[in-house]
């Protein structure tokens, strides 16, 4: 491991310990954190007793369906929205401001929309997401280099051949940056519905943990989200870079 | 000429709103002409300014909180190669934590009310506004380093006529990242747990189902943040 690594590591283990320090000497009340060790412990607690495990498979499969809703219509609209400049600089200055949007005031009326189930939910994920793979998808399209549309023409593809072979295969690093968005902003929308109103969910175990002062429970569910995310963040990560050094050697 | 898509955008986006008006009815939302008219009330209404007030003061407080800290971080973390190695995938995940998990701890460190609003709006916008800031000094051409050696500045103004200009525009746009996040942060801090402002008053209306109040409030951020978003983002372009 790199000098680097190494470092990051050290630095994550002192702050852990740190805040392992603080708890258990009283510094920090029990009641308003427990030490990470009884964090740990809570989890894999809860995970055993499979209490949880419904609110866990929801909460991530209402994600997992944000997403790939969010990466096909980002995709799909970028591809079109490239290939008509004058409509694409109308709507430029709605995805500038795109995310000063407080979304999740729309969320009475996606229920109103939607209903009560799972859709709100997954809606807030996709709307926050989706913007994030239109905006990355279009970077990418926009460098496709004009020899490989020559080359396209040259071979008689049509448009939508052009777009599947050619554009979206060159601009494929580019919307793989805004796949890391779109998951990081489908767990952000999903989780934060589930905190205002749902049922289950994750986020709705940690705000009824909450007002319980049932810490017990809502520490080992936090580091729970907090785990998963950056789990799957950095696996995306390693991937990207072998992508790139991949391509970089051919 | 310069004027007409912004202006085609806003009509498309009226038309959109009123077509799904027309399609929800009122249980859904409220039409755009009675929106307007309603926040044209409402901000005449004495009972109404004091939560502006409120979440203006919260997220004043947290950006600039989020400003100095984030610069202050960013610039440092940025400064030497490894620091910046060591801090960037740290940064990253925590980027991409969903803070709004994070809320039940705030609001246990901090309590209801005025600081924790401020603390949750201010971790929204530190790490934006510190990423950027440090890929700025970070992404800066060695060879201009080397100009300022060779011209055998000072530190001092090697960071002023160099660093600062090559590292602005990103920084800019770190900024602008920085503020609308501090601000959704301050307004979700104030859904979750507090006793004023228009986040609070978003969640009553929420609950008491109150559409055209939602609607209202709504407009009055997405037109708020629009604006002061439009600001950075002209100020980012002459900067380029």
């Amino acid at each position: 491991m790199s000098v680097a690594g190494l470092l990051r590591l050290a630095v994550i283990a002192i702050a852990v310990g740190a805040l392992e320090l603080l708890c258990r000497t009283g510094v920090i009340p029990s009641l308003t954190a427990i030490p990470p060790s009884a964090m740990v412990e809570g989890l894999l607690r809860i995970l055993q007793s499979g209490k949880f495990t419904a609110d866990i498979v929801t909460t991530l499969r209402n994600v997992a369906v944000a997403i790939t809703a969010a990466m096909l219509a980002g995709i799909a609209f970028a591809t079109v929205l490239q290939s008509l400049p004058a409509v694409r600089r109308i709507f430029d200055p709605l995805f500038a401001a795109y995310y000063a949007i407080p979304m999740y005031a729309f969320y009475p009326l996606l229920i109103v929309i939607l209903g009560l189930g799972d859709l709100p939910q997954i809606a807030i994920g996709f709307l926050l997401a989706v913007v994030a793979v239109i905006l990355n998808a279009l970077n990418g399209l926009d460098r496709v280099p004009p020899v490989l549309l020559k080359t396209a023409r040259v071979h008689r593809l049509g448009a939508v051949r052009t777009a599947l072979k050619v554009r979206l295969p060159f601009a494929a690093p580019y919307i793989f940056t805004g796949f890391k968005l779109a998951v990081a902003y489908s767990f952000i929308g999903v989780i934060g519905a589930e905190f205002i109103t749902s049922n289950r969910g994750i986020g709705y175990e940690i705000a009824f943990a909450y007002n319980n002062f049932d810490n017990r429970v809502m520490y080992p569910m936090i580091l729970l989200v907090l785990v998963v995310v950056i789990t799957i963040n950095m696996s995306l990560h390693h991937w990207e870079r072998r992508l790139l050094e991949r391509r970089r050697r051919s | 000429m310069r004027w007409r898509d912004p202006l085609l955008l806003i009509a498309i986006l009226l038309a959109g709103w009123q077509l799904l008006y027309l399609a929800v009815g009122d249980v859904g939302l409220s039409s755009p002409s009675r929106t307007v008219r309603n926040v044209t009330a409402m901000l005449g209404d004495a009972r109404f300014l004091p939560h502006i007030r409120e979440t203006l003061l919260a997220f004043t407080q947290a950006f600039a909180i989020a400003l100095a800290a984030g610069l202050l971080i960013g610039l440092t973390l940025g400064a030497s190669r490894l620091t910046g190695e060591v801090a960037e995938p740290i940064l990253v995940a925590l980027y991409s934590i969903p803070k709004v998990t994070l809320y039940p701890v705030i609001l246990l460190v901090f309590g209801i009310g005025m600081p924790a609003k401020v603390a949750f709006g201010a971790i929204h916008g530190i790490v934006p506004i510190s990423l950027f800031a440090m890929n700025a000094i970070r992404n800066i051409a060695p060879v201009h380093l080397r100009t300022a050696r060779v011209l055998r500045l000072s530190p001092v103004e090697t960071a002023g006529k160099i660093l600062l200009r090559a590292a602005l525009p990103e920084i800019v746009t770190g900024i602008r990242v920085g503020f609308s996040l501090t601000l959704i942060g301050t307004l979700l801090g104030e859904m979750f747990g507090a006793q004023r402002g228009l986040g609070f008053l978003l969640m009553q209306a929420m609950s008491l189902h109150e559409m055209e109040r939602i609607m209202s409030i709504t407009l009055v951020l997405v037109v708020f943040a629009a604006a002061v978003n439009a600001v950075l983002l002209a100020l980012e372009r002459r900067l380029e």
